[in-house]
């Protein structure tokens, strides 16, 4: 009756338990539903007046998105080379549910608008730009800054993102830009020369074509130009035919490439650039923001994973774009000048142990970086460029490159990297391991001396790589940076200074890098004759470009660690201070040093409201076995639980030998008990049990007295077995022999005689008298009123957690008179003369008088 | 019977005999020392078969990527880790003794050590509890704060050894299975053995700073509740839930204040060179959290009426 009243704050503290976890799923539910909102966005699709073409009107395909407020600030989207405006569509609805009227349009020469492809050329396609601003300028759902002049952002991938600047460059009204993978001169791209101040360089043949190829196949035409505009497809068909670019292609590529117009871009602008990307590589992103934070106009860098060879993650851009325009568009406050770097597969995931690409924050923003010198070795080494240009090295291949480089550099492909390095075709220069680990991003700089032996160019390739100590040679993303020097006399050697291609590798310790200067690579214009260079190293030091950097996250770790140590500190200093408390709440009354129990007022209510004992008051003397009287549920063991510093009283006192009894209060060491049962562990002897527990004390092992306890359990050969095969008897007399280890001064037993036999009872009490003889006391508990009355010298009687009397035996017996009685020598003629003379009688049998005193005492509530 | 009685009557003339009563010194701090905790729990059936779980499980492992392997032939590859979306580990594991041992700690870390470490430190005290052990203990009696610091040393202990045995085992293993070849790193490049087995050290000491909070909260559990299997159960139940909410995107940035958040930094120490700051992270989130279960378990059991 007491237990389950007793569980039940055990089972409230689970139930709050999983309550606070259901609340904690039902927050991240919350989080994880409502967080990216799906607020209503309206759209509205019309086709809108762009440049005409001579005499020809052009009409443009838009879609205008409405966020759920206006007015609010506008962004243009442009889309990629050979997309449309459908391709935006994720990201157009991000943006405008993020709160902005976006406009997402398909530009000329492409999908369902008008026109001829110019290749962002100013009079066209920028010029339609600026009208579409014109248009946006119109509408009342977007906010002005003046009239005619909108809030508003512009951005976009690659062809969008050229665009995007060149009308940034063009048209003052532009508020923020956001380029991403795009061109600074799309001669240098094209044509590049990694030769400082060299002539335009090596044809990118195979990205052009595939440009070119990719637009232009899906308008078949007579021409084969497709929808490109005449003047376009005939340069380039000129570029294809010779491999060489005449002054035709370069101005008109030269015209459509944003370091014209760098120097007056005032918006802020995000540009962003993919590390796998052979098309448009880091250094057309650092011309950019050198060009355009040169006039002091805010830049964010960020050199990201992906590109034109690797995978490109609208959502990624999204993001960054998001986080980019709300501070300039929304709140009007200083732009994020930062810059960011990827290292690509430098991390593992957590989920599955692959290995997944970690962002960089780089200390000191763009520019901030180092040239370390590194020095190089090796001999002038001769190379060979075969005829035809075949076989070549394969290096980057068009959207494959970045899985080539990863394949070459991660997963230890067989024949990867002997593709990228045939043999006589390339000479090496190490470095030295490296004593530290280097944050290599952004080009470094070489200087070579090239002799060609029997022409007057040459045409070579150099590239960095990352040399593990075990040989395994990384060519980061894939990336050559190509040579083209004219003007050389055969035999004369040439310097020439390199900037080698721009890469985010982390080169840690021990690795060396290694230029290698080769004479073939597939993507590229190769000559078609012969040929053979001495490539040797012009000074040896390798100027490397690197950073530093760290994990961009949450800012600092180190808040994280501080608040841990500092919580556990205050966790043990806590437990220290209330360890102090503890010893200074001892309380110690002399007048009671000899008394055993001292019990005043004691009350007891659980948690639940239950009154398990009230307002108990008694003592018990030295030499007293006391017995505790009571039906089940009288509040014995509450008492015992209490008197024990188990369980906090609610009211009142208990003192043991005059000290305060609480939890682990040093006095209870001069008690021993048996409570509510025995207490073994199942998977010890009952030897070991006895043992265990007595070295639990700490005390000396001969104050334990091993050889009574063992008498008093009397298992015989069963002590040597585990407790967990005994019957209830068997461990219960092992637990009340527990009990008498050390033979306590107190010993308290809670119904001792369940589970014993009659003759083991009668031994028990046998036990427990002789025990009390040697001063010690003996407090018990029963609710066999025989078994007190035989056993104890003192009893008291409790009933529902109250205290009905207490006293000797004999003075409870003779205090508490029971009906006369009448002793008779012949009973059966007593009754008879009894009825004869009126009187009735009944023939009753004698009992224990204990008994009927307690029944009289208890029997009213019953 | 009689036999019995004779020995119980030596009984009354030895108890007959006794010195009234002499007055021992009890000194708390000599209670239930670690020796003898240490006794009682490593005697434990449920100590003994975790052990030999844990012994037995990478010669599984081991006999399984050897069979897969065909033999194991793929010595001198030289290549570094695995491919992308695989994991690196995997593919990694075969190449010899440490990265065989980096292979099982990543294997096991996820449930298998969580579950040990739950069971170590969450039945300690709920098991007394359920024995009725626990209420002797204290009446003896051990201080109640004394009683939990020694069961959490032992409980610790265990479980610093169960995080200790899955990886040095799996070193011998690895090694007698697969060869002692230095460490190849899944992010590329290989490690000298010497150097292996520094970064092996720092995964089994980040990967036991992490189970420190598992302990902890099992720990608390046990305090908490009278049912053993409760308290580990609860602990596992809840880093499983920690470990989901962890897997929603959407939650973003909140999810670095989830228990299990950084419960594999331990990877970073994998590459080329070592990133702390997620380590760092991950440390203070465990420490924090840790102290603030044992705060609870502590203030609970101060108060708490033994009632089991």
């Amino acid at each position: 009756m007491l237990l389950p009243r007793s569980r039940l704050p055990r089972s409230r503290t689970v139930r709050a338990l999983l309550a606070a976890l259901v609340v904690v799923v039902l927050v991240a539910a919350g989080i994880a539903l409502f967080r990216p909102g799906s607020p209503h966005i309206a759209t509205r699709s019309q086709f809108v007046a762009g440049t005409p073409e001579g005499r020809t009107p052009v009409r443009l395909d838009t879609t205008v998105y409405l966020p759920a407020k206006t007015p609010a600030p506008a962004i243009l989207l442009a889309h990629g080379f050979g997309g449309s405006k459908t391709d935006l569509a994720p990201e157009a609805r991000s943006l405008a549910a993020d709160g902005y009227v976006v406009m997402a349009y398909t530009a000329r020469g492409f999908g369902r608008s008008g026109g001829s492809i110019h290749l962002d050329a100013p009079n066209y396609e920028v010029a339609d730009a600026r009208l579409l601003v014109s248009y946006l300028a119109a509408m009342p759902q977007v906010v002005k800054d003046h009239p005619g002049d909108p809030r508003i952002g512009v951005a976009g991938s690659s062809y969008g993102g050229g665009l995007a600047l060149l009308l940034a460059g063009t048209d003052r009204r532009v508020d923020a830009v956001g380029a991403d993978i795009t061109w600074n001169d799309l001669s240098t791209a094209l044509f590049p020369n990694a030769a400082e101040g060299g002539a335009p360089g090596v044809f990118k043949k195979l990205w052009a074509g595939q440009l070119f190829g990719a637009a232009a196949s899906r308008t078949p035409s007579g021409s084969g130009c497709g929808r490109f505009a005449a003047d376009v497809c005939a340069a380039y068909q000129r570029a294809a035919a010779t491999g060489r670019p005449d002054a035709t292609i370069l101005s008109l590529l030269r015209a459509s490439s944003p370091a014209r117009v760098l120097s007056r871009i005032t918006a802020p602008t995000l540009l962003s650039q993919g590390e796998q990307d052979s098309l448009f590589d880091l250094s057309q992103a650092d011309a950019n923001a050198r060009g355009i934070a040169a006039t002091g106009t805010p830049t964010k860098v960020v050199w990201r994973s992906g590109g034109h060879d690797g995978g490109t993650s609208t959502s990624q851009l999204e993001s960054y774009l998001r986080g980019w325009f709300d501070p300039i568009l929304k709140h009007g406050r200083v732009p994020d000048r930062s810059f960011t770097a990827s290292l690509t597969g430098a991390a593992l995931s957590a989920q599955d142990g692959s290995s997944i690409d970690q962002t960089v924050q780089v200390e000191g923003g763009y520019g901030a970086g180092r040239q370390v010198p590194t020095t190089l070795s090796g001999p002038s080494t001769t190379v060979f460029a075969p005829a035809g240009g075949n076989p070549a090295a394969v290096t980057a291949v068009p959207g494959l490159g970045g899985l080539l480089g990863q394949a070459a550099g991660l997963a230890g492909v067989a024949g990867a990297s002997q593709l990228s390095s045939i043999p006589g075709q390339f000479a090496s220069f190490p470095s030295k391991p490296l004593a530290k680990t280097a944050l290599v991003a952004g080009s470094s700089t070489v200087r070579l001396r090239i002799t060609a032996r029997s022409t007057t160019d040459a045409t070579l390739f150099a590239s960095l790589h990352d040399v593990a100590p075990d040989g395994t040679d990384t060519l980061p993303s894939g990336l050559v940076a190509p040579i083209r020097l004219t003007g050389m006399r055969p035999g004369v050697p040439t310097t020439v200074t390199v900037r080698l291609p721009g890469i985010v590798q982390s080169v840690p310790a021990g690795h060396r890098l290694v230029v290698r200067v080769a004479t073939t690579d597939l993507a590229y214009q190769l000559p078609v004759d012969a040929r053979s260079y001495d490539v040797a190293l012009a000074s040896p030091q390798l100027q490397l470009a690197t950073v530093v950097g760290r994990t961009q996250s949450t800012g600092h770790p180190w808040p994280w660690l501080i608040v841990g140590v500092v919580a556990m500190g205050l966790f043990l200093l806590g437990a220290a201070l209330s360890a102090i408390r503890r010893r200074r709440r001892r309380s110690f009354e002399p007048a009671l040093q000899e008394v055993p129990v001292s019990i005043e007022h004691l009350g007891k209510v659980y948690a639940d409201g239950y009154r398990a004992v009230d307002d108990v008051t008694f003592s018990v003397q030295p030499g007293q076995v006391v017995g505790l009287l009571g039906p089940n549920g009288a509040g014995k063991t509450t008492l015992l639980r209490t008197l024990m510093g188990l369980i906090a009283p609610t009211t009142g006192t208990i003192r043991l030998f005059g000290e305060l009894v609480g939890p682990g209060a040093a006095v209870l060491s001069r008690t021993g008990a048996f409570i509510e049962g025995p207490g073994l562990l199942p998977h010890l002897s009952g030897r070991d049990n006895l043992r265990l527990f007595w070295a639990a004390t700490g005390r000396p092992h001969e104050d334990a007295d091993f050889e009574t306890a063992l008498e008093i359990a009397g298992l015989g050969p069963s002590i040597e077995r585990r407790v967990k095969t005994y019957s209830q008897g068997m461990r219960q007399r092992l637990a009340i022999a527990q009990a008498m280890l050390g033979l306590p001064e107190l010993l308290i037993l809670d119904e001792p005689a369940n589970g014993l036999d009659p003759p083991q009872i009668i031994e028990m009490r046998e036990v427990l008298r002789r025990y009390a003889e040697t001063g010690r006391t003996v407090v018990l508990s029963s609710h066999l009123l025989d078994e007190v009355e035989q056993t104890c010298t003192h009893v008291v009687v409790m009933h529902n957690g109250r205290l009905i009397t207490a006293g000797s035996v004999q003075e409870i017996v003779g205090a508490v008179a029971g009906p006369d009685r009448l002793r008779v020598a012949d009973p059966e003629r007593a009754v008879r003369v009894l009825a004869a003379a009126g009187i009735d009688a009944d023939q009753v049998a004698t009992r224990h008088s204990l008994e009927e005193v307690f029944m009289q005492l208890v029997g009213a509530d019953e | 019977m009689n036999e019995i009685a004779a020995t119980r009557r030596g009984v009354h003339d030895r108890l007959g005999e006794l010195p009234t009563t002499e007055r021992a010194v009890f000194r708390p701090g000599r209670t239930l020392s670690l020796r003898v905790e240490f006794v009682r729990q490593l005697r434990r059936r449920r100590t003994q078969l975790a052990a030999l779980l844990l012994i037995v499980l990478p010669v599984i492992v081991a006999v399984a990527l050897k069979v897969n392997n065909g033999g194991g032939g793929r010595g001198g590859g030289g290549g570094g880790g695995g491919g992308a979306g695989g994991s690196a580990l995997i593919t990694l594991g075969t190449a010899g003794a440490t990265n065989f041992a980096f292979y099982t700690e990543f294997a096991s870390a996820a449930f298998l050590l969580v579950v040990i470490v739950a069971l170590f430190c969450g039945d300690t005290v709920a098991s007394e509890a359920s024995w009725s052990s626990l209420r002797y203990l204290l009446a003896i009696p051990v201080p109640r704060p004394r009683l939990l610091r020694q069961k959490l040393t032992v409980a610790l202990c265990l479980s610093l050894g169960a995080n200790l045995l899955v990886p040095v085992w799996s070193f011998l293993v690895g090694g007698v299975f697969f060869g002692w070849a230095p460490a190849q790193s899944p992010l590329g490049g290989s490690f000298s053995t010497g150097v292996g087995l520094q970064r092996l050290l720092i995964v089994v000491a980040y990967a036991s700073v992490q189970s420190l909070l598992v302990a902890t909260l099992a720990f608390l559990l046990s305090v908490l509740t009278d049912a053993p299997l409760g308290a580990v159960g609860g602990a596992v139940l809840l880093v499983v839930v920690s470990n989901i909410l962890d897997a929603i995107t959407a939650l973003g940035s909140y999810r670095d204040y989830l228990p299990t958040h950084f419960q594999y930094s331990w990877l970073d120490a994998l590459g080329p060179s070592v990133n702390w700051d997620d380590m760092i992270r991950g440390t203070g989130v465990a420490l924090t959290f840790s102290a603030g279960f044992l705060a609870l378990a502590w203030w609970r059991f101060e108060r708490k009426d033994i009632v089991s």
